[in-house]
């Protein structure tokens, strides 16, 4: 661990290297790119949420003037007949409204609309699943009549398609043993994340057999790989090219449009390119999981908590992968507990295959504890934070999924929180104040760097994690920090999967750690090599060098009468020392640090319509080290603001026949930016040891602890508590009329 | 391959006979002034051929004329330059904030109070602003002009009384007098960028003892077409307008209002919610009135 106070980089906020194009409108998103010959392809989405394929017609489609290729999934190699290729295009049934069904190209996009419209299918009505409730009722239909409970067939078929149980103690004698025991049933609805661009790429495949695919991703390697199984192609046949991405918080880690652009490409010998509509992108792309969660606490009348249980319920979709494993993990991370149950249920709804959004699952496990503890803390009398300083999780906890958390910064977090003056401030008149605790733990997994040095010294990184919250300017700085040069000799790259190492998807906040690690690794190597080629010209050995400052300089007490060389003298000179500098590093990122969070909220509640306004949000939470701080605070920010919209206004809204019936940003209510206030933050730095700069992700944990919080402070409004969320105008104001009704 | 056409004739002989002509032909035909809401509809639901007039050419339609006795408004008149117009502001306060509700800053540069209304939704926030200031609808066809009361031009969900030949030219709206103003209020989940759930709009005259003379209120989004409501207006005249006969209004709306449940709303909330915002929009419409 570098010294605090030793840096000379990390710590600053300069602009992004990225930020030039962005803001003149030169970067190229998913739907930028164009080719001479190019088709546009379109997808027929099912209007129903569930139904069997009688048969599918498309030869008027295809005698429509300007229609090239149209295909369905009996067009597509048998071997892709898993869970991502069926929900890519289906084969024998629909499973949700919008789910593929067939693929035009076209010589133009309006033609290949008009086409759909030409495709015959041939539908059998099935009864929809469309909640967990129902899903788990006796008799329900199954979504898939080949699903057991975690593969196992001695049991009956069943819409649960994963089951998991973490425990510690006794948690009946942990409930025996407590003076108060709080329970509740909350419920979040399905939310999507809200990026700004819809889902687009242009497929181009070769006579060769090898393809190429330009798409907005957050993972190029992750493109290559699922549409290589989905088309039953070699891995190493694909190059996958990123564009800029316009937002994906999760939603852009898996592939919908690839496999089919690239398919009718091979089929008609041309590029062909598909970009979503608005609609398409909600209802049939993955948002994250509905859920139901029963959480139980127990407590001694001195704030010790006896005994925890979670029972969560996640919608997975038509297929199974709800997050339950994060949900779980997370739902009772922040206490350090004796005794607990937690238990996770994937189940199977007729509804789009769930994808990841920030911190996948643990938004909505924790909303139900952290109401819980909120409970907890009001029926003991307590402050919210004093019942959490009580019993929170710390260096040497043994964390509820296994390991021992090495140093985290819960603890710093509630301090800060105390001290805070937004936290001493008094609460709005008329008004409620919630507080929660968020956490993620992160991720590490595999990336690679190299670090390439031009002629003159400047600094090149190539790496493959797109860059969707700033990593590129955190890279350089990392970089400008361990070569001791100034930031602006540094430029990041995001290399397509020919161009670069392999990487890991951008997600779970693994980035400026995992790909961080490999570029300071990388950078090391550089130094390495320079001072190699600096004790070859001073004809010293290579361990009478030092590096300083962004030079070579003999070490103290080396008798040499030499000037010291810079990394452009260096460079300069490489030819006649060896060749080109070139340093790379890949690695398996291992410590990937927790990174907890407390965050409150002030609220007026509107009594008469329901309508809740959002006074203040104040977030606080462990970075670890912030390596760019203002990005840091975005991340704050912006996940603050997308919990926020979660817990007021955001759902997927579904008529009886499971049909969405809000596909657009009308009436999914993300927020304005007037609905909101400043979020103010703050970041607590308890270094996070597995890293070289003490960095922990910082991009999931924001978005945990809005719910509860909002939650909690609309409950300190009202008086009362209203389990689920959104809390739209009309939940609340239905509720306020059932209490003053009762 | 289909594609559109485009007329933007500049008077109203002109724009008269390119539709006459065209319904004639039997071809579809739109007006077309801000496209705030043609041009959406055609980039997504709607992308059938048509012919587009573009009706912002004209001078009657991009005319504003504050008069002794009566105000008038072109059609085409985007929703900033009302919004920075403050005479207009001062006397017809209600109308001029329903039309900053729509859309947002960017939006308001094309938006028109005349596109609102030909648009014809059940949750146009200028409707039921501009019908509880008694605003007569001027309509351009073959016979010359023709008058038509706010209320009455709306005939359902997305139509109104006009035909292939005809356009709306302006609003006429009688210029309020002493101790008169107007309000409205809309309700939705956000701040703004959204759509009404319900809206209220209230015009009202005291006399100098602040019992109120005179009387129209309006409700949205809580029918097939925005509503004149005759008993929310009398419950408040003759009272001074307190809270006893706000509430006697609001409970008139709530009566009034046939809504339905949908993905904004459900029947008992709108029912309630327009109730508040007669009552809200009334006791700001009488602040205004005796200020």
């Amino acid at each position: 661990m570098a010294e605090a106070v030793d840096l000379k980089a990390i710590g600053t906020r300069p602009i992004r290297p990225d930020g030039i194009e962005k803001v003149t409108g030169r970067a190229n998103f998913g739907a930028d790119l164009n080719l001479p010959g190019m088709l546009h392809g379109k997808i027929l989405r099912s209007p129903h949420a569930h139904a069997r394929i009688k048969s599918i017609d498309v030869s008027r489609a295809l005698a429509l003037d300007g229609v090239i290729s149209a295909v369905s999934g009996k067009d597509f190699p048998e071997k892709s007949g898993n869970d991502l290729g069926v929900n890519i295009i289906a084969r024998d049934k629909v499973l949700y409204d919008g789910h593929a069904v067939a693929a035009v190209a076209a010589t133009s996009a309006f033609v290949a609309e008009q086409a759909l419209a030409l495709i015959d299918v041939e539908y059998e009505v099935l009864e929809p699943v469309l909640s967990i409730d129902q899903a788990l009722s006796d008799n329900a239909p199954l979504v898939n009549e080949n699903n057991h409970t975690n593969g196992d067939t001695s049991k009956p078929a069943s819409n649960v398609a994963a089951y998991q149980i973490m425990s510690r103690g006794d948690v009946e004698k942990g409930f025996a043993e407590a003076d108060v025991i709080i329970e509740g049933e909350y419920r979040v609805p399905t939310a999507h994340q809200g990026y700004i661009e819809p889902h687009a790429c242009t497929a181009a495949m070769n006579e060769d057999g090898r393809g190429t695919i330009w798409c907005s991703t957050q993972g190029q390697f992750d493109v290559r790989s699922n549409t290589a199984a989905v088309l039953d192609k070699a891995v190493s046949s694909i190059r996958v090219i990123p564009s800029e991405i316009g937002g994906g918080f999760g939603g852009k880690t898996t592939i919908y449009l690839e496999p089919v652009a690239l398919h009718m490409s091979e089929l008609t010998g041309r590029p062909v390119k598909m970009v979503m509509s608005r609609e398409e992108v909600f209802r049939a792309t993955g948002p994250t999981s509905a859920t139901l969660c029963r959480a139980k606490v127990g407590a001694k009348k001195d704030g010790t908590i006896t005994a925890a249980t979670a029972w969560l319920a996640y919608e997975a979709g038509a297929f199974p992968g709800a997050p339950i494993g994060p949900g779980c993990m997370s739902v009772l991370a922040p206490y350090d507990l004796d005794n607990f149950k937690i238990e996770g249920n994937d189940v199977l709804v007729n509804k789009p295959k769930v994808c990841a959004y920030r911190a996948p699952g643990a938004p909505q496990s924790m909303h139900a504890m952290e109401c819980a503890i909120d409970e907890l803390a009001r029926e003991l009398d307590m402050d919210p934070i004093d019942l959490r300083m009580k019993n929170c999780s710390d260096e040497g906890t043994v964390a509820p999924y296994g390991p021992t958390f090495p140093p985290i910064g819960l603890k710093a977090c509630l301090e800060a929180t105390k001290a805070h003056p937004n936290y001493q401030k008094a609460k709005p008149e008329n008004g409620g104040r919630g507080i929660a605790v968020g956490f993620w733990f992160n991720i590490g997994m595999q990336s690679s760097a190299e670090v390439r040095i031009a002629e003159n010294g400047g600094v090149t990184i190539m790496e493959g994690s797109p860059d969707i919250g700033g990593s590129r300017a955190s890279m350089c700085l990392m970089a400008s920090e361990t070569l001791g040069i100034p930031y602006e000799q540094i430029n990041a790259h995001v290399g397509d999967t020919e161009g670069t190492g392999y990487c890991n998807t951008t997600g779970g906040s693994r980035t400026t750690f995992a790909t961080g690690m490999a570029v300071i690794q990388a950078c090391e190597d550089i130094i390495a090599q320079c001072k190699q080629r600096a004790a070859l010209t001073w004809d010293l050995d290579v361990d009478q060098v030092d590096w300083e400052d962004g030079q070579a300089v003999p070490k103290p007490g080396v008798n040499a009468d030499v000037s010291p060389l810079s990394l452009a003298d260096i460079a300069r000179s490489a030819g006649r020392t060896g060749g080109p500098l070139l340093g790379r590093a890949s690695l398996n990122a291992q410590g990937a640090g927790a990174s907890f969070s407390v965050n409150w909220t002030d609220v007026k509640v509107d009594k008469e319509t329901g309508r809740i306004d959002v006074k203040a949000f104040t977030a606080i939470q462990d970075a670890g080290k912030a390596i760019h701080p203002a990005y840091v605070e975005g991340q704050m920010q912006g996940g603050a603001v997308q919990g926020l919209g979660w817990a007021l206004n955001e759902e997927y809204i579904y008529n009886d026949d499971g049909i969405m019936e809000n596909a657009g940003f009308l009436d999914y209510r993300i927020p304005v930016a007037s609905d909101m206030p400043m979020i103010d933050t703050q970041i607590v730095e308890v270094p996070n040891p597995s890293h070289p700069y003490g960095v922990r992700g910082v991009g999931e944990t924001p978005i945990v602890a809005p719910l509860a919080a909002t939650s909690n402070a609309v409950r300190d409004a009202l008086g009362f508590r209203i389990y689920d969320l959104p809390l739209s105008p009309p939940r609340v104001l239905e509720a306020i009329d059932e209490q003053e009704n009762a | 391959m289909s594609s559109y056409s485009y007329a933007a004739p500049t008077s109203v002989d002109e724009a008269v006979e390119v539709l006459a002509t065209n319904a004639a032909s039997g071809q579809r035909t739109q007006c077309l002034a801000g496209g705030t809401d043609v041009l959406v509809q055609m980039s997504s639901v709607d992308r059938e051929p048509r012919l587009l007039v573009d009706v912002k050419h004209i001078e009657e339609t991009n005319a504003i004329d504050i008069g002794n006795n009566e105000i008038y408004i072109g059609a085409a008149i985007p929703s900033a330059i009302l919004n920075e117009n403050e005479e207009l502001k001062a006397l017809l306060p209600g109308l001029i904030e329903s039309a900053d509700l729509i859309g947002s800053t960017q939006i308001q540069g094309r938006a028109s109070i005349g596109g609102n209304l030909c648009n014809s939704s059940p949750a146009g926030d200028t409707i039921p602003a501009l019908i509880a200031v008694g605003a007569q609808c001027v309509i351009a066809g073959p016979d010359g002009t023709r008058e038509v009361a706010t209320e009455d031009f709306i005939t359902g969900v997305g139509t109104n009384c006009m035909s292939d030949s005809e356009f709306l030219l302006g609003l006429k709206i009688p210029r309020p007098g002493a101790r008169t103003s107007d309000a409205y209020l809309r309700f939705i989940p956000r701040t703004e960028m959204d759509i009404a759930v319900a809206g209220a709009g209230v015009a009202l005259t005291l006399d100098e003892n602040g019992v109120c003379t005179a009387a129209r209120v309006s409700i949205g989004a809580v029918a097939p077409t925005a509503l004149l409501v005759q008993e929310a207006a009398d419950a408040l005249i003759g009272t001074n307008v307190d809270d006893v006969a706000l509430q006697a209004a609001a409970d008139a709306c709530s009566a009034a209002a046939s809504p339905i449940s949908d993905k904004r709303g459900t029947v008992v909330y709108r029912r309630k919610v327009v109730g508040v915002l007669c009552k809200r929009a009334g006791a700001i419409a009488r602040d205004r009135a005796s200020a």
